[in-house]
């Protein structure tokens, strides 16, 4: 197999809030159109780890990261990086639906606009667009001027999922999407993100095994806000060389 | 078992009574109040009232230049007080932190709240009036009050800034876009109502003024046309004309016009609000 093109790559990366040290010397790869996985139990530091890759750490108030952090072999925490470049190429889904309280198509046509699309009809393409790809363009395409509150958990996310895809990211990151919805809604998003996995590069932090094992293709295991396995999924989860990684897995802690 | 029982029931009646009767009173002295003012001044209004100008220093004719001056004096304060209430409070609540200069700014925000009017007329009177030498004139009323309903504006502001979920804030700057496209774009837009009651009762503390428009408007009952005139708001109009015996006639049916148009606006408010909330 190819040298697979690698997206991040994180090495030796300590992050404190405050004085607290909530990452220690994080080493990872993170490799172009893999569904990465990040599991570990609560306060390990995953999802800490996940909102670095788009700065959303910024806007933590004492937040500082140490370590050599590349996205397409660039320092992004460099000085003279630009974060909101930075967060238009990586999305972000965040784990509580958030569309914004206007029409659904604002949702969509907010981020393109941002960047200076201003051409209605393009607007409506990438509605489209964006809805075809998540699977919820006939289903709401007759109601794109209702607010987007009134939409249903599931819905709602997979606008979310719309919405960040408006921006034409390349890296998704996602933290727990399916954790407040049921499990239809939560078996369409993985159905989904499996899809999307073909054009886009997908971090996702979930806390349920079954789906890390279903839809990823890499698993990073973390521990009190250390890697302490990280590897190819199948792998990982059928002959994890690390015994706290087995344990997890097997739900004797977590 | 039984009386204890029996007592719960007696107590509670008794609690659920007095919690009622208290509501009640309320209820009745505002109604009382309501049905006074307009008893006596309604069957004085008329379109006559409305449109003409007062003669007699107000004893007979109407008060349109006043109505007019009101809006006048009102608007320009509002005008005024509006973008720096609004941006003071994004400044406060998404830019500041937590420093100790906010601190010590937020102090005298709030201070400002507890000054009586009448100070402010007599700051206005001294710097706008006489020290700019804008003369008694809308302006410097405007600017007069509009010092008044700052706090206000700021507070009831920020408090609805405070209610817009983070997650708004993240799922927008996730997008690419900067904190200020950020504010201006998802922010403020879900704090419309909230801004638009601290409108409303700055409004109400403008038209309800008396004091510091006399200092700082003057009184003049000519119809205003520039800022730089002297007019003269229903409330002051108002003050006037009882304090100096006027006309009960003119006095009671200005009143019931003041309170007509105050009642207007909060009912426009909601009505607005409620549309806001349902988009």
């Amino acid at each position: 197999m190819a040298e697979k093109e690698k997206v991040f790559e994180i090495r030796d990366m300590d992050l404190y809030y405050g004085s607290f040290q909530a990452l220690k010397k994080v080493n990872i790869d993170i490799y172009r159109h893999d569904v990465t996985a990040l599991i570990g139990p609560s306060g390990c530091g995953k999802s800490t780890f996940l909102r670095s890759l788009n700065r959303m750490n910024d806007l933590v108030e004492g937040c500082r990261i140490e370590g050599k952090l590349l996205f397409d072999g660039e320092d992004f925490y460099g000085k003279d990086y630009d974060t909101i470049a930075l967060r238009t190429k990586v999305g972000m889904v965040f784990q509580k639906p958030n569309p914004f309280p206007k029409s659904i198509y604002e949702n969509l046509a907010y981020g393109p606009r941002l960047h200076g699309v201003k051409d209605r009809k393009k607007l409506d393409e990438i509605a489209e667009r964006t809805l075809s790809q998540v699977g919820l363009w006939d289903e709401i395409k007759d109601r794109l001027g209702k607010s987007a509150l009134g939409l249903s958990g599931g819905q709602a996310q997979r606008l979310c999922i719309a919405r960040c895809l408006s921006v034409e990211p390349e890296v998704i990151l996602m933290d727990e999407p399916t954790s407040a919805l049921d499990p239809i809604a939560t078996s369409k998003i993985e159905a989904l993100i499996q899809e999307l996995s073909k054009q886009y590069t997908i971090i996702i932090v979930t806390h349920n095994m079954q789906q890390a094992g279903r839809i990823s293709d890499r698993t990073a295991f973390f521990f009190s806000g250390e890697i302490l396995e990280a590897g190819d999924t199948r792998r990982l989860f059928t002959n994890p060389e690390n015994p706290k990684t087995e344990e997890y897995i097997t739900g004797r802690f977590g | 078992m039984r009386k204890r029982k029996g007592n719960k029931i007696i107590k509670s009646a008794v609690f659920f009574g007095s919690v009622r009767l208290a509501a009640a009173v309320t209820l009745g002295i505002l109604a009382l109040l309501l049905l006074f003012i307009l008893v006596k001044g309604v069957p004085h209004l008329s379109l006559k009232f409305l449109a003409e100008s007062p003669e007699n220093m107000g004893k007979e004719g109407g008060i349109f230049p006043v109505l007019i001056g009101t809006v006048y004096v009102t608007l320009t304060s509002v005008l005024i007080a509006m973008p720096l209430g609004v941006a003071a409070a994004v400044y406060f609540s998404e830019y500041a932190g937590k420093g100790r200069l906010v601190h010590i700014i937020r102090f005298f925000t709030e201070v400002l709240a507890g000054i009586p009017s009448i100070i402010f007329g007599l700051f206005g009177f001294a710097f706008f009036v006489v020290f700019l030498g804008m003369g008694w004139s809308v302006i410097a009323g405007g600017i007069t009050l509009s010092m008044m309903i700052l706090p206000t504006l700021i507070r009831s502001t920020e408090e609805a800034l405070k209610t817009v979920p983070g997650a708004y804030r993240e799922g927008s700057l996730s997008l690419g876009a900067t904190k200020w496209q950020t504010v201006v774009k998802v922010i403020l837009p879900c704090c419309r109502s909230g801004i638009l009651t601290g409108l409303i009762l700055g409004i109400g503390r403008a038209i309800g003024e008396t004091a510091a428009v006399m200092l700082t408007v003057g009184g003049s009952l000519k119809l205003p046309v520039s800022i730089f005139d002297s007019t003269r708001t229903m409330s002051l109009h108002l003050y006037m004309l009882a304090s100096e015996g006027l006309s009960q006639e003119k006095t009671y049916a200005t009143a019931a016009l003041l309170i007509l148009i105050v009642l207007g606006i909060n009912w426009l408010a909601g009505f607005i609000g409620r549309r806001l909330t349902k988009e």
